[in-house]
């Protein structure tokens, strides 16, 4: 072995040695910066799952809908429409979708309804979402009321139960026949909801949305493309403010560990002096207070990352749940799927450890630099 | 302003380097009018202390420029869904005109800090300070240029707007498009090959004569320089072309990623770390003959000859080998 | 030979509470002997002797040290003369390391530490292998009657053996110089003549000594070659033979 490489594993032992003697101090600072690299991590961590679960909604959405507006706000399209989009060139098929909210008083929650074109459901059947069957206490062959336009409840049975691992898209579905959902909402005959548009090659939906709106200038547009943009901003922007309001408590805790660094105790102080003396230069205690930082940054990182990733992924974020989602009664029960993503952990390493470190630098210099002959004179 | 975490640790750390090469700068400064080694008055014995702090905030800001050299990239990689047309982090960086001038400012400083290292290390070994001048007029242009780095990774974050549409790599690195990256793509293949066999060959050889002989460590220091630049020109050109398996794909960030087997790391740690090794060997040829470091250079700069062309010749052989067992072939 | 011309050495220079705490004070130290510093507290005894061990660096004048090895530290000769005046600092622990060994005042012990740790200590920077290091620190520990207590917590051990303790630290790193401030201003006069006694296997040794003290035991014992007298930072005139 190398003197160099020795003198680094001795000065590293001696680092050990020194942080288990002022257990105290130490632990308390690896506390407080764990706590916070945890809360970093779980947004982090919750913000990039969220966005993978929009992904996947969104992957079976259809490439581009086509809503109407009136005075700015969306209002029924004419499936007439439909006829004339699908003969625009490239698109190879137009849907008219059925779907809208229900505020059900009772549970105080919003049901998302869609009329489904699945053939196996019944008149006056429903399928739910679990968030709904567990919100009204309901189960397969129960009885849903709902309420139409006039105010007198119509009931509907319940036929299927989504699986619970789709719940974070499914929680509070409600699907039933097209004819149902016309009925209950007294819909304006002729009218759909929106409009899906699918083209036969993606890269001219582009050219297919213009036309559109040169055609039909009442209308919406919207590419899956923009919505996944759409979403993706929002939660990155959702979870940067809520890390700008963290920067406060990162702040507070550089703050925290500049006081421990400087404020090193007489004992410390005196152990150094006495290091100086016999015979360590101004970089070997550099080293031993940044070994001393490695550690406990490293420890720190590691606990916190992997208690983050444990909260999020299997504790479903118990603890500020409602802080990033703002969902509605509806809250889903939901386990969202493991991910690690060697990106998201190296960032964390940066905005977590780098500040230690800034924090740390100057500190550590003013305690290496103690004159040598200081323990002569004690 | 984007507020993507990534974006958030960038800014952080890019404000934290910057006043930490400041803070250096202002002492390196003061060290440069007021150094006195004779005198053993208190001033003096501060400014020599002050010198371990510099080194150790510089050894920092080396380190931080090299991870966010990276998280750079990669942030924009992840950001390219926000821009439609983008496709990856070339898309990304076209977003606004901050974007690849901030990485070339961003490849320059971390050569400067390297270089400074290399050369702190050498004069560390000396008894007498021997490059204390030289080291700290190195750092005077440190300053404005990582201050700059800031700006305009402040100015390019803060003019991200999510709508922007900016063409995706694949048109930003093809031939209609004027500009830098569509120079380099547009070089014609065949004198770009000869011109990258050429440099790196010529680096070789003139790194081993000199690591032999413990001379001609100008020429060999200018060479590693111009490797470096045309291998990264090269990259763009045609060396991509062999590791994508297409003929238009130039993209030089894409390679990092894992459906190329994340070969773009060691292409890109082998090329900077040879280029600054070999850079590091011709600024301290000046001062072999200083009398306190008469032993210790010509052994550094040996051993950075050494280091420079090992790493050269690992960067010659990936590239090699994926051209030469690329199913790939460019059409000449 | 450490050779000390003209060294002073003053704090906050320029401010109302400047001190010289040595002033041109020069003289000589032969290799092997045993020197002793004999002054009341105050006298600049100690500042003396941290100039000379490396420590600090004076404000003024030269000290040059010759024949202890350090010249190796510059790629010349291991004994050929060093000016250590205007050295980084760096290079004065180098040299401090390899050719002086100090013995504190207050023995200057970590503590929260063994006692065989201690020991070890000053030379972990010296990239010296842990396990070769520990035999060394142990045989040490024997040769002054502690190696029972090489595990034990510095803050248990008596005076005397804290001492012995600081004494072996202090021979780690085989110096050839050793230097001591006030070694018996703890110790009763029973272990202060023991601690002389081990002063005469130093010298036996080969070693130069260094002793600054006011204690009669010390500066009158026959084993001292040259006793050097200082007041207020300055040699007592006629002091120096």
């Amino acid at each position: 072995m190398t003197p160099s490489l020795q003198r680094h594993l001795n000065i590293l032992d001696f680092a050990l040695s020194s942080l288990w003697r002022r257990k105290g101090k130490n632990l308390s600072l690896l506390a407080v910066y764990t706590l916070i690299i945890f809360i970093i991590a779980s947004i982090v961590f919750f913000t990039q799952a969220l966005k993978r679960e929009a992904g996947l909604v969104l992957q079976d959405a259809p490439d581009l809908v086509v809503q109407r507006m009136v005075a700015g706000r969306h209002d029924p399209i004419p499936v007439s429409y439909a006829t004339a989009i699908a003969a625009i060139r490239g698109v190879s098929e137009v849907t008219p979708r059925y779907w809208g909210y229900y505020y059900d008083p009772v549970t105080g929650a919003n049901f998302t309804l869609v009329a489904a074109d699945d053939p196996q459901l019944k008149p006056e059947a429903i399928a739910i979402g679990s968030g709904v069957a567990r919100t009204s206490r309901i189960s397969i062959g129960d009885f849903l009321p709902l309420k139409d336009l006039k105010g007198s409840p119509v009931l509907f049975s319940v036929q299927k139960i989504f699986p619970s691992a789709s719940e974070l898209v499914a929680a509070d579905l409600i699907q039933l026949r097209q004819e149902d959902f016309l009925r209950l909402f007294d819909f304006p005959s002729g009218r759909a909801t929106d409009l899906a548009v699918s083209a036969g090659n993606p890269a001219e939906l582009e050219t297919i949305a213009a036309k559109i709106v040169h055609d039909f200038p009442d209308t919406r547009p919207i590419l899956k493309s923009e919505m996944l943009r759409t979403y993706d901003s929002v939660f990155d922007w959702r979870s940067g403010l809520v890390l700008v309001v963290l920067a406060v408590a990162v702040l507070s805790f550089i703050i925290f560990a500049w006081d421990k660094a400087t404020g090193l105790s007489a004992e410390e102080k005196k152990e150094i002096g006495i290091l100086k003396s016999i015979g360590w230069e101004t970089t070997d205690v550099l080293l031993l207070k940044s070994f001393e930082g490695i550690v406990i940054s490293l420890s720190a990182f590691l606990a916190g990352v992997s208690l983050g990733y444990l909260h999020v992924f299997f504790f479903s974020v118990s603890l500020f749940e409602h802080a990033l989602k703002g969902w509605s009664v509806l809250y889903p029960e939901f386990k969202l799927t493991p991910v690690i993503d060697p990106y998201l952990i190296c960032l964390l390493f940066l905005l977590s450890v780098g500040p230690y470190i800034a924090a740390t630098v100057v500190p550590s210099w003013l305690a290496a630099t103690v004159d040598p002959d200081a323990a002569m004179r004690s | 302003m984007i507020m993507h975490p990534g974006v958030l640790a960038l800014i952080t750390g890019s404000l934290l380097t910057s006043a930490m090469i400041l803070y250096a700068g202002w002492y390196g400064v003061r060290i440069l009018r007021n150094w006195d080694l004779s005198s053993g008055s208190e001033l003096q014995l501060a400014l020599e202390k002050r010198t371990y702090l510099i080194s150790t905030l510089l050894s920092y800001a080396l380190g931080f420029e090299l991870v966010s050299l990276f998280l750079f990239v990669f942030t924009a990689d992840r950001l390219h869904l926000l821009f439609s047309g983008a496709m990856c982090a070339a898309g990304t960086l076209n977003a606004n005109g901050f974007g690849y001038p901030l990485l070339i400012l961003k490849l320059v400083n971390f050569l400067f800090a390297g270089i400074w290292l290399i050369v702190n290390h050498a004069d560390n070994q000396g008894y007498d300070y021997p490059l204390i001048r030289f080291k700290y007029l190195l750092l005077v242009p440190l300053v404005p240029w990582s201050l700059l780095e800031f700006s305009y990774l402040f100015a390019y974050f803060s003019g991200l707007h999510a709508d922007v549409i900016t063409s995706c790599c694949g048109s930003l690195f093809s031939l209609e498009r004027p500009g830098i990256a569509g120079d380099l793509v547009s070089l014609p293949v065949k004198p770009m090959r000869l011109a990258f066999f050429g440099t790196l060959g010529a680096t070789l050889a003139s790194g081993l004569f000199s690591w032999r002989s413990g001379k001609g460590f100008y020429p060999f220091s200018i060479l590693s320089l111009a490797t470096l630049l045309v291998s990264l020109a090269s990259l763009v050109s045609f060396l991509c072309l062999y590791i994508y398996q297409l003929p238009s794909h130039h993209c030089p960030f894409c390679i990092l990623q894992g459906e190329y087997h994340y070969l773009g790391y060691p292409i890109y740690a082998t090329l900077l770390g040879g280029g600054l090794a070999g850079m590091g060997t011709g600024f301290l040829h000046p001062w072999r003959r200083r009398g306190s470091l008469q032993l210790v250079i010509p052994k550094l700069q040996r051993r950075l000859a050494g280091v420079a062309i090992s790493l050269f010749a690992l960067f010659l052989v990936i590239a090699a080998y994926q051209m030469v067992f690329s199913p790939f072939r460019l059409g000449e | 030979m450490i050779e000390v011309i003209e060294v002073s050495k003053s704090f906050n220079v320029g401010k109302v509470n400047q001190f010289d705490a040595v002033s041109r004070v020069s003289c000589r130290i032969m290799p092997g002997e045993l020197t002793i510093l004999k002054g009341p507290s105050g006298s600049g005894k100690t500042t003396l002797m941290t100039l000379i061990g490396c420590m600090a660096r004076p404000s003024s004048g030269r000290i040059v040290l010759s024949g202890i090895g350090a010249g190796s530290l510059f790629g010349q000769d291991p004994d050929a003369a060093i000016e250590i005046t205007s050295l980084p600092e760096r290079f004065l622990t180098g040299i401090r390391r390899s050719a002086f060994g100090f013995i504190f005042q207050q023995f200057n012990l970590v503590r929260g530490i063994s006692v065989l740790e201690n020991v070890m200590l000053p030379a972990y920077p010296t990239g010296v292998n842990h396990k070769v290091l520990r035999e060394r620190a142990l045989t040490l520990l024997e040769t002054f009657n502690i190696a029972r207590h090489a595990q034990a917590q510095v803050g248990l051990l008596s005076g005397g053996e804290m001492q012995r303790v600081a004494i072996a630290r202090a021979l780690i790193n085989d110096p050839s110089v050793i230097i001591a401030d006030e070694p018996t201003a703890h110790l009763d006069s029973r272990l202060s003549r023991e601690f002389m006694a081990l002063v005469e296997g130093f010298k036996k040794g080969g070693k130069t000594v260094l002793i600054a003290s006011h204690d009669p035991i010390v500066y009158d014992s026959s084993l001292a070659d040259q006793v050097v007298e200082m007041r207020d930072g300055a040699l007592v005139d006629g002091s120096l033979p």
